[in-house]
């Protein structure tokens, strides 16, 4: 029997907001344990919380984003269970009635587009952490998390293969990123995905039993864990078994998934409206506000890359992977007038020198207008192509500006007609062999007066008035 | 007369014409706990040094000329409202050595005011109960009747105010925990409109019940202490940002032309026969000062007591889910694992009380039950704020018992729950509705046990109910009398 797999994710971004999303704390990660924490996220009695209504509009920028309809209000409920990194003992989140539902995004799969939906987004905030003592039996919480603004974004069960589940992922990622409202590393947990897994016999309508995937923190994971859960239940399946609903953790070094043990599983959680917080009410004047305030999306942005400056779909997509680097390359086409050129040299050597040492656009030394000052040099045939990759290195070492470069390294390529007319001139006298050659209908031996005249001119002449002067006085 | 025998405009009187100091008062309130709390027992901490310092530094205001609304009156503070540095036990063995750092709002308010802290009252545990029975440090005596509770749950409060053991006190009032003692111990006790004093460092019980409100020896007293504490608080998002008025405004005008809502179900079968005939002599008062009294109904009253007793635990389940020993508080050394620490830290932290709603909460909550019960009950209490609305276009205020019987015998219900939560019967529709009601005492027994009579107003109405109580008082003259201790 030939099985489809059905998957639909579940994300949680962490806001970039400043504050938490009920007090006043900081959301910066790294800083000492507990140190971010007051009488509020640490759910002592008798405090209460305060919506940050910065967290509202940023989820609002994603509802638009991914094209949600906003709910006028929603409210918040208590998730209520017992663990040491929920200091209250319920988590503030949203259930019966969540802000924004009914949205879609478009992957790129195969060269097509495939439309996925979003079943809803809502917000709640983040948990704290334990820290096992590995030498002690003892367990300690750090709380500096507990309260961050998270917004989890549900998938329609749209997703049929793990390739799929990763574009969608890398849309989200990437328009969360651009919207400013997560930063997006996976590795410290600010982006978070789970996935819900099953497989139904191919032309069926049905689902089947599914399993809940945990653990994956990274694209590479997710896709992996997917494929290898897929594998799994079909193997199940054949075999006449039946799939389990249950958890699964992703075990990455064995590359397997396995089933989570014990008593985390089959929670009530008692949801109930939260009676400390009032309902939220968003209005048309307060989505119109975020909607005119919306940066270009990276799927726009990269279909207007192709059509403006009419590059490489290819290079559109690389050059809008983050608003940094296609901000900086946006910058160097104005500078210079040539997107053509400045596609290549941003993709070429800047992103090169980038990658080498690990850094991001934004930490650059080579400034839009350095980089459009070296183009510039170039169609004015100031420098050499060769020449600008020396260039280029050194601008990016130094910081210094092309025009700077040039001087100290006496890069100016020879245009004075004069000086290289005197130098040829020389090269026809010193080898009169090779110009009777010439003359007698031997047209190769043109390059070699070429590399005689580049030679004495160390490289520094413009090649194509070399050309033009050299035809005319070997023609004599 | 003492100086702890006096109301709040009494000694403020006195202190400003420089006849007393808040160190004489303060010494004075001491006294008066050092002869007779041994038999009361209305507070869980007393807080004598601090007070003093602080009637030191009243004095040292007093005599700049900088006096406030409460400059050197002892105020003590139900043991639920969060002090910075004085350990909040809730009653509850729980939270035993919990100190505080952070004050509650209302704390901050009387502080900023220039109140005197005697200390922090006797509660029934988690404000749950009507006698202050269930409170871990012990029961609170009716000084009227030293063999009687005081009511509950704001019980340590209300004895101290009968027994000026304080001048005025905060309680909180969830379902009738200010109301209810207030009226078994012969005092005034206000539950304002919810959302009209802050709720922040308050320790949750039922979040969208519970009230803070004042208990004091009179009417007057109650507008000065309201006069401080009401008012808009960030801090607070259910708190309502809307204009305190100056209470004291509304004492000594007269009601007359006021339309008095007699709900007529509630005077029902099952109460004191004393307590009706008092309550009803009330209403003759009211029309002598030239109300008119109209019956009213109050359709839905009979779920009230079904529907709290579905909302105010399936909160409370939620809000004492912090208590797990993980943080603060007690926690059992017993537990060898993660789930044996909570389970034996919630069994031996939490009584009886607490234990039985926190499950009765739970299992209302719970999937399966949750549309039948807590979706049900919030919608019948809809209809309960309905009714009231439907009475106030039709009255100006509405009266009513705010106790069916007079103070029971210690131990008297304590196996009881149902009967327990019969003492409520009254006060628990006005913490539904969110709406303001004070308690204002209206006669003896026979037995020389205090009865109370109810008024209610529309939301943010504080001032009608004051100016309605303030000429009652005026008109009733009820016959003074002090406990005998
Ligand atoms: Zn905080």
């Amino acid at each position: 029997m030939q099985f489809e797999p059905v998957i639909g994710l579940e994300i949680h971004a962490q806001l970039l907001t400043d504050a938490k999303i009920f007090c006043g704390c900081s959301t910066k990660f790294g800083a000492p344990p507990n140190t971010h924490t007051c009488p509020v996220c640490l759910g002592m009695p008798g405090v209460l919380p305060v919506l940050n209504r910065k967290v509202v509009e940023f989820m609002i920028r994603m509802a638009l984003a991914t094209n949600c309809r906003l709910n006028r209000e929603c409210n918040f409920a208590r998730k209520n269970y017992f663990y040491p990194d929920l200091p209250k003992g319920y988590q503030i989140s949203q259930y019966a009635a969540p802000p924004a539902e009914h949205g879609w995004v478009d992957v790129e799969i195969n060269g097509g587009k495939k439309r996925i939906g979003i079943t809803r987004i809502h917000m709640e905030e983040d948990a704290g952490k334990l820290m096992h003592d590995e030498h002690n039996p003892a367990s300690y919480v750090d709380l500096n998390r507990t309260g961050v603004p998270l917004i989890e974004i549900v998938s329609d069960p749209d997703i049929r293969s793990a390739e799929e589940a990763a574009a969608y992922l890398r849309r989200l990622h990437e328009t969360l990123v651009y919207l400013g409202i997560c930063d997006g590393n996976m590795e410290e947990g600010s982006f978070r995905c789970d996935a819900n897994v099953s497989l139904r016999p191919k032309g069926t309508e049905a689902f089947g039993t599914r399993a809940e995937l945990k653990n994956m923190n990274s694209f590479r994971n997710v896709q992996r864990a997917l494929e290898y859960e897929i594998k799994r239940q079909q193997y199940v399946l054949e075999g006449g078994g039946e799939v389990v609903q249950e958890t699964r953790l992703w075990d990455d070094t064995a590359g397997v998934t396995h089933a989570m043990r014990g008593k985390e599983e089959a929670h009530d959680y008692r949801y109930f409206p939260d009676p400390d917080l009032v309902p939220v009410v968003i209005d048309d004047a307060w989505i119109a506000e975020i909607r005119s305030s919306l940066p270009e999306l990276p799927l726009e942005k990269r279909e207007r890359f192709v059509r403006d400056y009419q590059i490489p779909v290819y290079d559109a997509g690389v050059l809008t992977a983050s608003r940094a680097l296609a901000d900086y390359y946006e910058e160097v086409v104005r500078l210079s007038g040539e997107p053509k050129i400045a596609a290549n040299w941003v993709m070429g050597d800047v992103l090169r020198f980038l990658n080498e040492e690990k850094r991001d656009i934004r930490e650059c030394p080579i400034s839009p207008a350095s980089l459009a000052g070296m183009i510039r040099l170039i169609q004015q045939g100031t420098i050499s192509g060769k020449m600008a990759k020396e260039v280029s290195e050194a601008m990016y070492r130094s910081g210094k500006t092309p025009q700077a470069i040039i001087e100290e390294k006496g890069l100016v390529q020879i245009t004075d007609e004069d000086a290289l007319a005197k130098t040829i001139a020389e090269v026809i006298d010193k080898n009169p062999t090779q110009v009777s050659q010439y003359r007698g209908g031997r047209e190769k031996v043109f390059g070699f007066f070429v590399g005689q005249v580049m030679k004495a001119t160390q490289g520094k002449a413009n090649p194509q008035l070399i050309n033009d002067l050299l035809k005319k006085m070997l023609a004599g | 007369m003492e100086l702890h025998e006096l109301t709040i405009h009494e000694l403020l009187d006195r202190l400003r014409a420089g006849e007393t100091t808040s160190a004489e008062i303060t010494a004075s309130v001491f006294g008066r706990i050092d002869a007779v709390e041994k038999e009361v027992h209305a507070y869980i901490t007393l807080m004598r040094e601090t007070a003093l310092a602080e009637a030191a530094r009243a004095d040292e205001r007093i005599r700049k000329g900088e006096i406030g609304a409460l400059t050197g009156i002892p105020i003590a503070l139900k043991d639920i409202c969060c002090t910075k540095g004085v350990r909040t036990t809730c009653g509850s063995r729980i939270l035993q050595n919990f100190i505080p750092p952070y004050n509650a709002t209302v704390v901050e308010k009387l502080r900023a005011a220039g109140a005197v802290f005697p200390g922090k009252t006797n509660m029934d545990e988690f404000a749950m109960g009507s006698s202050t029975e269930t409170s871990f440090f012990g029961v609170t005596r009716n000084p009227w009747d030293l063999d009687r509770i005081p009511g509950g749950s704001s019980g340590g409060s209300a004895a101290a105010v009968a027994a000026d053991e304080c001048i005025a006190a905060l309680g909180s009032d969830t379902g009738g925990s200010i109301r209810q003692p207030a009226a078994l111990c012969g005092v005034v006790g206000m539950k304002p409109t919810y959302g009209r004093v802050s709720r922040f460092g308050l320790v949750a019980f039922a979040s969208s019940l519970d009230q803070i409100g004042p208990f004091t020896k009179d009417v007057e007293d109650c507008a000065i202490v309201m006069n401080v504490i009401a008012g808009y608080d960030p801090r607070e998002s259910t708190s309502v940002p809307e204009e305190v008025p100056d209470y004291r405004r509304f004492l000594g005008k007269g009601i007359e032309g006021w339309r008095v809502g007699i709900p007529k179900e509630y005077f029902i079968a099952g109460i004191d026969p004393e307590v009706e005939a008092a309550v009803r002599r009330t209403i003759q008062v009211a029309e002598g000062a030239g109300a008119k009294c109209i019956e009213v109904s109050l359709p839905h009253t009979e779920y009230c007591l079904a529907v709290y007793y579905i909302v105010a635990p399936a909160e409370a389940c939620s809000n004492l889910a912090r208590y797990d020993g993980v943080k603060y508080g007690f926690r059992s050394e017993e537990g060898r694992d993660l789930m044996e620490m909570y389970k034996k830290t919630r069994a031996a932290g939490f009584g009886a009380e607490v234990k039985r709603r926190i499950m009765i909460g739970t299992y209302a909550l719970s999937s399966g039950y949750y549309d039948a019960y807590y979706k049900k009950a919030s919608q019948v209490r809809a209809l309960i704020k309905r009714d009231f609305d439907e009475a106030f276009a039709k009255c100006d205020v509405i009266l009513t018992p705010t106790t069916p019987t007079p103070a029971f015998r210690v131990g008297e219900r304590t196996d009881d729950p149902m009967q327990m939560y019969l003492s409520d019967i009254f006060t628990i529709s006005t913490n539904l509705a969110g709406i303001p009601g004070i308690s204002v005492p209206c006669g003896f027994t026979a037995a020389g046990l205090p009865v109370g009579v109810q008024f209610l107003a529309g939301h943010f109405q504080e001032g009608r109910l004051i100016q309605f109580a303030s000429a009652y008082e005026k008109h009733a003259q009820i016959e003074k009398r002090r406990p005998t201790l």
